[in-house]
Order: C-alpha cells, then structure tokens, then sequence
C-alpha cells in the first residue's frame, strides 16, 4: 500500500497542481488580488503616514521606515496561510478538486506538495508586491532589500506548510478560524512590525523567540535597511527547520483526510 | 467472451474492504476481458462505489488484489490511474476553468504533451457535442453536457480501461440516452468498459457481461440475457391485487402447471414462468384488478436476487 507508507510518495507532477492553481489565478486575478493588494496600501498609508506623525522612535527612525519591512512578514503571513488555509480548503471540500486529481497520476503527497509550494508562491507574490510599494515609498535603505524575495521563500514554505495541517484536520470552514484567530492574528501583533521587541519586557522578548513572523520581520528589516547581524542568519534557519516538520506532518495528515 | 488465450484486462480476486466495523466490499472477485463492457449492479450501498475506487487505485485494499493490465494497483498506483479513465458518480469537474481548462489541465495531470493534448480535447469535445461550450465555465452547462464533459475528460488519456460510476443517475431521459448512444459508440470503437448502474436498462443496453452485487458479494454473474433466463424465465405476469387481499385463489387456479414461481410484493403477485410456451393469458382472466402480461427482464432478476422490499 503505497497510501499508507511512512515514506513520501513525491512527483515533480505536484508543479501540476500548482500549475492548475496558476491558471485559476490568471482566470481570476482582478478579485483575487483585491485583497492582498489593497490591504497593505491601506494599512501603509494609515500607520506609517497618519500614526507616524505622532509616533517618535528612538534613534530618530521615521515610523514609516519602521514599519515597511514589518509589512512584508504580517502580508507574507497573511497571504501563505489563508490560501493553504481558506483556499485549499474550498479546493478541499467544496470544489473537490483533489478528488478529481486522485484519479490521475499524482500521489496524494504530490497534492500536499503542489497546495504548500502553491500557498508558498501566492506568499511570495506578496512579498514582491509589498517590496515594490516600499520602495515608491521611499522606505527602503538598501539595495539587500532585492534579497528579500529570497529570504522570504522558508518563511512562505512554513506559513504554507502550518496552515494547510490545519487544513487537513479542519471538520468545516468554520472551525479554520481557531487557528487564524489564535495564531495567526496575535502574530500580527507579536512579529515586531509594529513596535521594536526590544521595547518589550524581558520574559516577552523571550516568548517572542517562538513567534514565526517575528523572525521574518526581523530579517526583513535587515535586509531592507542594510544592517545585517549573524542573528539574522538564525533567523532564517529557524524558519527554514521550522518549516520541515510541519511539511512532513501535512502530508501525513492529507494523507489521512483524502485516502479512505 | 474471449478464449483462453486472451489476457484478462482486469483480475479481482478476493477483494475485501473495510471500513472500520463496516465491510463494504466482502471477497469479491471477477475478470474483464479486454474490449467487453462490464457491469456492476447492486442496489445503493451494494458497494458499486467502493469497488470502483478500490480498482481505480483510489483507496487501499484490506485485502485480496486487484490488477489492471498487469498492473497491481496497490503497489503500482501511478502506473494504473495513468491507464485508467474514471467517470465518478459525483460531478467533480473544476469549476473554475472552462470545459476546454478542464481537458487542458487534467490532460497534463498525465503529463500529455501539449500537442497531443490539444488534439485529442478538440476531437472530444466534438465527439460529445460541447465544441460551441469549449470556452464556457462548467458552472454554466447543464447536467447532460456536464455528464458528457466528465467522459470526455476521462478519456484525455486514451485510457487502456474507462470506468464509470453511475453515469447517467440524475439526468433526462434525452441526456440519458444521448449518453448511452456515445458510449455503445465508444464501445464499438474497442474501449474497454466497467460501468456500475441501478438502472436495468442501461446494464442491458450496454453491458456484455455483468455481476449483480448485494451487500458487498456476488450474487450472480453472466450476461444480461442469460440471467434473465436462470433466474426468470421467459414471461412475468404481475397480478395486481387489493392491498391485503388473499393471492391464494389465484395460485389455486395456476396449481399444477410446471416452472412456476411465484413473489408477492405489497400488492402485486409476480408469477414467473419459465416454460418455452409462457403462461396462457386465459387463465388469469379475472384475477385481481389488473394483469399485465410481459416478458422477464434484468430488472426481475435484480429484484428477485436483492428482494423486493427496501433494500435499506
């Protein structure tokens, strides 16, 4: 039984489910796009303009600067999650696309694979919006920020990876929110986009080492204003492990969902 | 059907699948030859669906095995969906693209090149009458041109074995029969077919050979024709009487002619007659309120086999 061995059962067939999701994007992208482009202009524009006039940073940091590279992780985070999350799961239950897949080559992991590099993309497709915005902006001080992109991909395979476990073990589209409403939302919060952690109390910036987003704003804002450290590359490898564990255990746990 | 010499293109042998407590395939086995059409009848919940999942290498075996075209398919999965073409009972084509997206992308599900894949959705397409929906969403067609866009799109990969699941519950008698037109022609064309149904008349339009399958076993095997002779006879008279009323004059009146049987159901008694002659029609002159004289069907041999009541 190839469905029930531990071992992946993994295809470069997987970009075909990708390329599937492509195509659909192309079909529709005027109403998909709406949301993760016009929400990152709205929130840049009222935090960094409107909050920034009265917010002072120490260091004499514009707020604006301040905030731009912690966009790119909130909207990373955003858009990686909701489509393994909302997305897959409509492709899930209601389309039942996978169903219709199964029937073909591609192993069930090959599906796992496609949904999170998929999920990971519309991450990234994200990021390089943001980045572009960013930068009309004037916020961005250095020419590292074309790194961005890359550095971007572990924390879009993990956000991807995470989102689509909950997923798989989700019994309706309602029960998906406890994991956007109690992990996904106070990382909003919690990835230092906003605020500099070091603001923060002691055992706070210690919980804040196991906040996804806050590594990736961390490294973002390296990279954008040109200040990189060694802890920026722990920053990335924790994003980049991170992401491993939870891949393994969504194609498990797919596995459990789709084979019967 | 084929001597010794042709290979089977599909080998069943002591299939069992269970879920949980729940047997929905009980050792069932069965051969199709290559080029014949194949049935699988059985009342819902016979376990028609499963054992087409379970073939299409869709879902793990509990136990025995399955091969197509040599292939087994828990072990060589890949290998057998690529030769397989699966019509499944619930329409899940992609909404989101158009019927020409939906052959595109399913064709390079396959890993058709793109040429071929072209060519071969254009011939479909014209093959089922859809060539003016090409560029329209699935959402907009109606049931017959969905029906007929889910069989074109399982034959993108010019399957070795096209299998379908109930393929014409739900529709219009025209759709139905449009549908069944389309696939005696496939059929003629040397696809090999197995088809689960409810319907009789579709199992005796269509299939060469069949197996009548009733809480997850073989009841009967053989083709149409020849169960209907094993297990009917020639001609049913169904005496309809008032509900509750005693069938014993009647049967008083049949006493002593050979190859009777006899069922009541509600309030109609079936009399099966199996002598070459048939029954003489001047005998039940009078009997009940109505009697309708006709010849046995796949439909009596169905409802003799699984009973007449809810099946339920």
């Amino acid at each position: 039984m190839t469905l029930a061995l531990p071992r992946p059962d993994l295809s470069l067939r997987s970009l075909r489910l990708w390329q599937r999701n492509w195509d659909v994007l192309r079909n529709t992208w005027l109403e998909e796009l709406v949301w993760p482009f016009v929400e990152p202009l709205v929130t840049l524009l009222a935090l960094g303009v409107g909050l920034g006039q009265i917010v002072r940073l120490p260091g004499g940091q514009s707020y604006l600067e301040f905030v731009a590279p912690g966009l790119l992780a909130i909207f990373l985070m955003w858009a990686a999650t909701s489509e393994a999350g909302w997305s897959s799961y409509f492709r899930l239950e209601s389309e039942r696309i996978f169903d219709a897949v199964m029937a073909t080559p591609l192993s069930v992991d090959d599906i796992t694979s496609g949904e999170v590099l998929w999920a990971a993309t519309r991450g990234l497709i994200s990021t390089l919006f943001i980045l572009v915005v960013i930068s009309v902006f004037g916020t961005v001080g250095s020419p590292l920020a074309l790194l961005v992109p890359l550095a971007a991909v572990p924390a879009c395979l993990f956000f991807a990876a995470i989102s689509l476990c909950n997923t798989a073990v989700a019994r309706s589209v309602r029960s998906l929110n406890y994991f956007f409403v109690l992990y996904v939302t106070p990382q909003f919060w919690l990835s230092g986009a906003w605020f500099p952690l070091e603001e923060l109390p002691e055992w706070a910036q210690r919980l804040s080492w196991w906040v996804p987003s806050a590594h990736a704003a961390e490294l973002y804002r390296g990279l954008v204003q040109g200040r990189l450290q060694w802890g920026h590359v722990g920053d990335l490898a924790w994003l980049a492990v991170a992401a491993l564990p939870f891949y393994a255990l969504a194609l498990f746990l797919m596995r459990r969902r789709l084979v019967r | 059907m084929g001597g010794p010499s042709v290979k089977p293109l599909v080998v069943a042998s002591g299939v069992v699948k269970r879920y949980g407590p729940l047997t929905a395939v009980d050792g069932i086995s069965f051969q199709v030859q290559e080029g014949e059409c194949f049935g699988i009848l059985g009342p819902n919940g016979a376990g028609k669906t499963t054992l087409v999942r379970l073939m299409a290498s869709l879902s793990p075996l509990t136990a025995g095995q399955i091969t197509v075209d040599g292939l087994d398919v828990a072990r060589q999965g890949r290998q057998v969906r690529a030769r397989i073409g699966l019509v499944p009972q619930h329409d899940n084509l992609d909404p989101e693209l158009t019927a020409w997206q939906n052959l595109r992308v399913f064709s390079r599900y396959f890993g058709i090149p793109r040429a071929v894949a072209e060519e071969r959705a254009a011939e479909l397409l014209d093959f089922f009458h859809l060539r003016e929906r090409a560029r329209q969403r699935v959402e907009t067609l109606s049931a017959g041109m969905r029906r007929r866009l889910i069989i074109a799109r399982a034959l993108i990969n010019a399957p070795r074995l096209l299998v379908l699941d109930e393929p014409t519950t739900g529709l219009d008698p025209q759709a139905r029969h449009l549908l069944w037109q389309r696939l005696r022609q496939l059929k003629a064309q040397g696809v090999t077919m197995v088809l689960t149904t409810h319907y009789m008349e579709e199992a005796e339009q269509l299939c060469d050979r069949l197996i009548i399958v009733h809480e997850g076993r073989v009841l009967a095997e053989g083709s149409p024709q020849s169960l209907v002779e094993r297990f009917v006879g020639r001609e049913v008279a169904e005496v309809h009487l008032a509900p509750f009323q005693d069938d014993a004059p009647v049967r008083s009146r049949l006493a002593g002619i050979e190859g009777l049987a006899w069922e009541r159901a509600g309030d109609i008694l079936f009399i099966y007659a199996r002598s070459s002659d048939g029954l003489d029609p001047a005998l039940l002159r009078g009997v009940g309120e109505r009697v309708v004289l006709r010849r046995a069907n796949l439909e009596d041999v169905f409802l003799r086999l699984t009973g007449r009541g809810l099946a339920e």
